[in-house]
């Protein structure tokens, strides 16, 4: 048995999720395709999001999948750490805003 | 990287005997891939049949100037595998009677043969209506008895398709060598000062991308485009079109997988990308190959992995065009190559 949660190997069986309930598996599925496909955003922009999102989630295989994509579309490693970047800012903020409220308590609570 | 093809390194793989017991072993062999002839034969497209010869394509030797991670030729300076002035005669009289409408001459580098240009001279002279030299760029301005190469190019009207892997020196270098990219470049230059890319010139220079590393190509126009805009804006080079080739799990290619322990995700990712519409379009169906010493494959990939075709005649020295037609093309899983997404061959993608 395996002594870790993550397989790499797993994300091969991605598709296999559906199985156990095909038809909101299959919507999903159907869901996830056209979510990536060119529209007012290039499907190379949105590949980008997805691929700060794996980082912002954490989701291992994400990053798998999206640095791969990345990688086939050309994507530069700057413009990969960049998107990356992004991620952290926004996730470095999110803790940063929220000392407003802390400072915001202290003020009360002192005299 | 390795300076030394797998043939002078005596690596087990350069042995093609040993390339097939991984296509046809692992994943296959255990079921949890399904074999390339079991996915033709749910489309009823088995076995696989030729249409035409319409692609000529000859192999004029294994010698090249570079030694690139990815070749699945296993090309390189220490390969003396070279085609002699008679099989080139045997080549164009073949030629002749098969009526193809593309030559395509490949290695190594084709100019690293001896013969290399009376046999462009003559293939010339037979006027097929499209005459393609694939170089790998480096060599015309290796040395200086190749400086006149584009020069000469243009006089024959030949059509170049050339190798560059990325447009960036970075990608470039790590699978090809260290200063690969700004030969490349200067190569580029001189093919455009001889008007090759140049709109109304006739002269067709198209380059071929192929990913550097174990991943598939992305969409053909969008690289494309990435390319032009890139080497216009930092080189001002043009081209006409950019091929994306899928590299397939052969040779130094598929010593990298597996050392890099790729193979298996590699292989799941051609198996899962197949395209049914893409094997219409498999170049096997209107191409026939031919080696050095002459033999006759149903492409470059299976002269390498030495899969002969399924003929009694498969030396040009003894060609039945008739039993050629209607033989039925030789495969194994390394074909997954050549119909994954928009499916690949070496005019690019097919579909």
């Amino acid at each position: 048995m395996s002594n870790t949660y993550y397989d790499p190997k797993d994300l091969r069986k991605f598709g296999k999720i559906s199985e156990w309930n095909s038809e909101l598996g299959d919507k999903f599925f159907d869901w996830y395709g056209a979510v990536f496909k060119e529209g007012a955003l290039s499907a190379r922009e949105k590949s980008l999001i997805a691929l700060a999102v794996s980082h912002t989630v954490q989701c291992p295989y994400c990053i798998d999948a999206y640095t791969k994509d990345a990688l086939e579309r050309g994507i530069s490693k700057e413009e990969m750490m960049e998107a990356v970047h992004v991620s952290g800012a926004i996730r470095g903020g999110a803790s940063l805003v929220h000392s407003v409220q802390m400072m915001n308590k202290v003020e009360k609570l002192s005299m | 990287m390795a300076t030394k093809s797998l043939s002078a390194r005596k690596n087990s793989l350069s042995d093609p005997k040993n390339q097939l017991k991984y296509l046809e072993n692992g994943l296959f062999a255990d079921g949890e891939l399904p074999r390339f002839s079991q996915k033709l034969s749910l489309q009823n497209a088995l076995p696989l049949r030729p249409v035409a010869i319409d692609i000529f394509q000859v192999n004029v030797g294994y010698m090249c100037n570079q030694v690139c991670s990815h070749c699945h030729v296993d090309a390189g300076p220490d390969r003396k595998e070279i085609m002699t002035r008679e099989t080139m005669q045997q080549c164009l009289d073949l030629l002749a009677k098969t009526g193809a409408h593309t030559l395509d001459l490949t290695g190594g580098a084709p100019e690293m043969n001896p013969d290399f240009e009376w046999f462009v001279e003559q293939a010339a002279k037979v006027g097929v209506k499209d005459f393609i030299v694939r170089s790998n760029l480096t060599i015309l301005v290796a040395n200086k008895k190749y400086h006149h190469l584009p020069e000469f190019f243009a006089k024959h009207n030949v059509h170049v398709v050339s190798s560059l892997p990325f447009y960036n020196r970075e990608r470039t270098d790590k699978q090809r060598g260290d200063g690969v990219f700004a030969k490349s470049i200067e190569a580029l230059k001189l093919l455009n000062a001889q008007g090759y890319g140049q709109e109304g010139s006739g002269l067709i220079l198209d380059l071929v991308y192929n990913p550097s590393g174990a991943f598939l190509p992305g969409d053909q126009k969008a690289l494309e485009n990435d390319f032009k805009k890139a080497l216009k804006e930092d080189f001002d080079i043009d081209f006409n079109e950019l091929f994306t080739i899928t590299n397939l799990p052969i040779s130094r290619f598929l010593e990298y997988l597996v050392a890099s322990d790729n193979y298996e995700d590699y292989m799941t990712a051609l198996v899962d990308a197949f395209n049914p519409s893409a094997v219409d379009g498999v170049m096997c169906k209107n191409t026939l190959s031919v080696s050095w010493d002459g033999y006759l494959f149903d492409c470059d990939f299976n002269q390498m992995l030495d899969l002969p075709v399924a003929a009694k005649s498969r030396h040009i020295s003894e060609v039945d065009l008739d039993e050629l037609l209607n033989r039925n093309i030789v495969i194994s899983q390394h074909c997954y190559g050549c119909t994954a997404g928009a499916g690949s061959s070496c005019q690019g993608s097919t579909t």
